[in-house]
């Protein structure tokens, strides 16, 4: 198992050297690089608003409700509530949900080519196919993922506003008063980086389980479910060790 | 001109190829032929380097091509055309991006320029008016036929085809096989044809190597193919009833 697993990871390495090698051309490669960023960051914006959306409201009606003492300052729902949506839940919460939409269409596209012999026919051209279909992709989700991270963010604390407004657990101005308390931006560059190294994960993993598919329809649909799985458990690991050293 | 000198070829324990030594003559139909499972896929993709032989060597105009630079192995492969037995056309393209994405890649042509050459390439295989139609959209003929338009959009010295009739209907086959024929000789091409299709090894052979578990059990061309005493490439042709008919004719 162990040995497999560092096999596995040997071969990982390997194909991110090929993937982080030249592009054959560069204006190709940035037609590729916009083309990606437009389907990965539009295509996922709507499902990351809603579940933002809820998540920023749910989370300051759980916060309202555990903190209802008169010895509790009233702005410490704002506060709670800006603090782990910031930090926590919008940088890996989203990373998840995003491992599950772009991760699964990366590994279902590159497996697809690779199942269709279209990555033969690209090496078989001159190309290196792992630069050309997945160096885009990379860079894509590295700009995107922050991006919608940032947009989250945004979505989740205005969540969290309507549902103080709308149920009263607290009064508004308190909300906003918590929201801004203590604010630093090492909160927000904390936030992007994990966010951005995930991004990095999902992506290259993701294409990594597309790219060494053998096989057919059977293997894609096995790839696919072990690229997310696998994605997601060195995401959840990456986020202790990055919370260890950042904070 | 192909060479192929001594070429063995293993996954993991297994040999597959066993030192095979033929030769691919320029300006001709060459064929590989042989039952599924012997090895002609394998030795096809050693050809183009999608394999790399453990033993043995393939030399292309005497360039030897698995030892060559990667620099020189580049510009090799520029030379070089493959059509996949599944057309491998790329989906998220139409027909006219297929074929000129081999110039945008590797040409400094100007949009207009690669225009008129994959026209022209998509009428040297009779495909016009499919340009802006994506390959979901032809049958698997046309598909073939665009995959062969993409494959000599750089106008390449060395073309491949691997199984070029499998799936196809017998007309659509031999409009497959004319094709192939015509283009070799027009664009004097070494052409490299993987197929077990008997119609094909008849009409379009003019070398024809014939692998045998790996081995190549024997070389010759169409003209003598249906009169060899080789008994396990007698065995291989003649294993259909109308062949053996056919047989009894001679």
């Amino acid at each position: 198992m162990l040995r497999k697993a560092l096999a596995t990871f040997g071969e990982y390495l390997i194909f991110l050297r090929q993937v982080f090698s030249k592009p054959a051309k560069w204006s190709v490669f940035l037609k590729k690089w916009v083309f990606e960023m437009d389907a990965m960051g539009i295509g996922s914006m709507l499902i990351v608003s809603i579940v933002s959306l809820a998540m920023g409201s749910v989370i300051t009606m759980q916060t309202a409700l555990q903190i209802e003492s008169g010895w509790i300052p009233s702005w410490t729902v704002g506060f709670v509530a800006r603090t782990s949506i910031v930090m926590e839940l919008c940088p890996t919460i989203i990373s998840l949900l995003l491992v599950g939409n772009l991760g699964s269409r990366i590994t279902a596209e590159i497996g697809s080519m690779r199942v269709t012999e279209q990555i033969d026919a690209l090496e078989v051209m001159g190309i290196n196919p792992a630069s050309h279909l997945v160096l885009p992709k990379v860079l894509a989700s590295i700009i995107v993922n922050p991006v919608l991270c940032v947009f989250s963010i945004a979505f989740a604390l205005t969540g969290g506003f309507v549902t103080v407004w709308l149920t009263g657990c607290t009064t508004t101005y308190a909300f906003m008063d918590g929201l801004t308390y203590c604010f630093r931006v090492y909160d927000v560059v904390y936030a992007l980086t994990k966010t951005c190294v995930f991004a990095f994960i999902m992506s290259t993993v993701a294409s990594f389980y597309g790219y060494r598919i053998e096989g057919g329809a059977l293997e894609l649909g096995k790839a696919s479910t072990q690229g997310i799985v696998v994605s997601s458990f060195i995401i959840l690991i990456l986020n202790v060790v990055i919370t260890d050293i950042m904070l | 001109m192909i060479e192929v000198n001594n070429v063995s070829k293993y996954f993991g324990e297994k040999q597959v190829l066993f030192g095979v030594d033929t030769r691919f003559e320029e300006g001709k139909v060459n064929l590989i032929i042989g039952r599924s499972g012997s090895g002609k896929t394998v030795l096809m993709k050693c050809l183009v380097g999608l394999h790399t032989p453990e033993e043995g060597q393939v030399l292309y105009s005497g360039r030897e091509f698995h030892n060559l630079p990667e620099k020189e192995k580049l510009l090799l492969r520029k030379e070089m055309g493959m059509v996949f037995q599944g057309s491998a056309l790329f989906d998220s393209m139409t027909i006219e991006e297929n074929v000129t994405f081999p110039l945008d890649m590797f040409t400094d042509m100007s949009e207009s320029e690669m225009r008129d050459r994959a026209n022209f390439c998509l009428e040297c295989v009779d495909l016009v008016n499919t340009n802006k139609l994506y390959p979901a959209e032809l049958s698997g003929g046309m598909k073939k036929r665009a995959a062969i338009a993409r494959a000599l959009a750089c106008n390449p010295k060395y073309l491949f085809f691997d199984e070029p009739n499998s799936g196809l209907d017998p007309k659509t086959s031999l409009l497959i096989d004319e094709l192939i024929t015509k283009i070799t000789h027009e664009f004097n091409t070494t052409t490299v044809v993987n197929t077990h299709d008997l119609n094909s090894i008849i009409t379009i052979g003019e070398t024809i190597s014939f692998i045998y578990q790996g081995h190549l059990a024997w070389r010759g061309s169409s003209d003598n193919i249906l009169t060899s005493d080789n008994q396990t490439l007698n065995d291989f042709i003649y294993a259909q009833p109308l062949t053996q008919r056919l047989r009894k004719t001679l």
